[in-house]
C-alpha cells in the first residue's frame, strides 16, 4: 500500500530533516558559549576550546545525514 | 608538461557541468569530483588529486626543512612564520588538550595540521582549484592512522583489559545504567569515532567545493550564455563566488584545526584515564 508517493530527490529531504537537530544544538552551544564568555571573559581560551569541541560533535549528526544519500543511492 | 595537463584538467573540470549541446542551466553535481587519469604508471592510473597530494606533501616537507634545517637563535622571516604555526599547534592543541604529556605528540599533530590545511587550501588556488580532502580516501587514511594510534596508546597505557574496561565501564555510575552505557560507549569509540573523524573533513570540503562551483556556474551561465535581465542573477552569483571563496578559506583552516584537535582529544582519552 502506498500512502504517499514522492518524486525528486529524497536525499535532499533527508538532509533537511537531519539538519534540524544539529541546527538547534549548534545554536545552543554558541549561544550559551557567548553568554559564558560575556560572564567570564578571562576563561575565554577554555570556553572556546569546549565550544569548538561541542560544535564539532553536534555537527557530526548533520554530516552523517549529508553522506547518507551517497551510502544508500536510490538507483 | 605536467603543469599544462593540470591546467587542462582543471579547465575541463570547471566546464564539465555546462553541457553545450543540450543547452539550459545545469547545476554542478558529483561529476566535478571525478577526473580522467592523467597518465598511468604500471597499471596505476594517476589522477589530478593524486598529483596534488604529492605536491602538497612536497610543499609541507620543503617548507619545514628550509625553515628549520639550520635554526637560528634570532629567527629569520620564514623561520619565524613556521615557528608561529608550530607554537600554535603545540600550545593551543597539544598542551591545552593532552597536557604535559602532549609534547611527545606535537610532531604528529603539526604534520597533520599543515598537511590537511595545504590539501584543503588547494580548493582556492587558481588552476589547482580542487580540495584533495574532498576525495574520501585522503581523510579516511589520516583518520585510520589516528585510530590505530589511539587504540595502541590506550592498550599501552591502560593494558588490553583495562583499556576496554575504562572505556565501557566508567566508574561512578549506577549499575543498571551500564546495560545501556557499555554497548553505546563501545560503538561510539570503536566504530563511530573514525567514521565521523574522516567524514567531517570530507563532507565539509565536498560541500564547500560544490557550493563554489554552483555559484561560479550560475555566474558564467547568466552573464556569458544568456542575455537580458538574467544578468542580475549572474552578477549576484559572481559576488557570491568571491564571498564563498573567502568563507571557504576560513572553513579550511577551521577544519584542519578541528581534525587535529580531535586527534589530540582521542590521544588524550587513551593516555589518561578519567577518574
Amino acid at each position: 500500500m502506498n500512502v504517499a508517493e514522492l518524486f525528486g530527490s529524497v536525499g535532499a529531504i533527508g538532509y533537511g530533516l537531519a539538519a534540524i537537530g544539529p541546527g538547534i544544538g549548534v545554536g545552543l552551544i554558541f549561544g550559551l558559549g557567548v553568554q559564558a564568555i560575556a560572564r567570564q571573559p578571562e576563561a575565554y581560551n577554555l570556553l572556546r576550546q569546549n565550544m569548538i569541541l561541542g560544535f564539532v560533535l553536534t555537527e557530526a549528526l548533520a554530516l552523517i545525514g549529508f553522506v547518507a544519500p551517497f551510502v544508500y543511492p536510490t538507483s | 608538461m605536467t603543469a599544462t595537463t593540470l591546467a587542462l584538467a582543471s579547465l575541463h573540470a570547471a566546464e564539465a557541468p555546462l553541457d553545450e549541446e543540450e543547452g539550459g542551466f545545469h547545476a554542478p553535481g558529483t561529476e566535478i569530483f571525478n577526473f580522467d587519469p592523467l597518465f598511468s604508471i604500471g597499471g596505476l592510473e594517476v589522477t589530478k588529486p593524486m598529483v596534488m597530494a604529492f605536491f602538497g606533501t612536497a610543499i609541507v616537507v620543503t617548507l619545514f626543512y628550509v625553515a628549520c634545517a639550520n635554526p637560528k637563535m634570532v629567527p629569520g622571516k620564514l623561520q619565524a612564520l613556521v615557528e608561529l604555526g608550530y607554537t600554535f599547534v603545540r600550545d593551543d592543541i597539544a598542551r591545552s588538550i593532552i597536557g604535559k604529556r602532549g609534547d611527545k605528540y606535537v610532531p604528529l599533530l603539526v604534520s597533520l595540521f599543515f598537511f590537511v590545511w595545504i590539501l584543503n587550501l588547494f580548493a582556492v588556488i587558481p588552476l589547482l582549484q580542487f580540495p584533495v580532502t574532498s576525495r574520501i580516501a585522503y581523510p579516511a587514511v589520516l583518520a585510520i592512522i589516528v585510530y590505530l594510534l589511539f587504540i595502541f596508546l590506550g592498550i599501552k597505557h591502560q593494558g588490553p583489559v583495562g583499556y576496554f574496561k575504562n572505556m565501557m565501564f566508567p566508574p561512578g555510575i549506577p549499575k543498571p545504567v551500564y546495560v545501556i552505557l557499555a554497548p553505546l560507549e563501545f560503538i561510539s569509540t570503536i566504530l563511530v569515532r573514525p567514521f565521523t573523524h574522516a567524514v567531517r573533513l570530507f563532507a565539509n570540503m565536498f560541500a564547500g567545493h560544490v557550493l563554489i562551483a554552483f555559484f561560479a556556474v550560475t555566474a558564467y551561465y547568466f552573464i556569458v550564455e544568456t542575455q537580458g535581465l538574467g544578468i542580475v542573477i549572474g552578477v549576484a552569483g559572481f559576488i557570491m563566488t568571491i564571498a564563498m571563496t573567502g568563507f571557504e578559506m576560513f572553513i579550511q583552516v577551521l577544519q584542519a584545526f578541528i581534525f587535529t584537535l580531535l586527534a589530540a582529544v582521542y590521544i588524550q582519552s587513551s593516555v589518561e584515564v578519567d577518574h
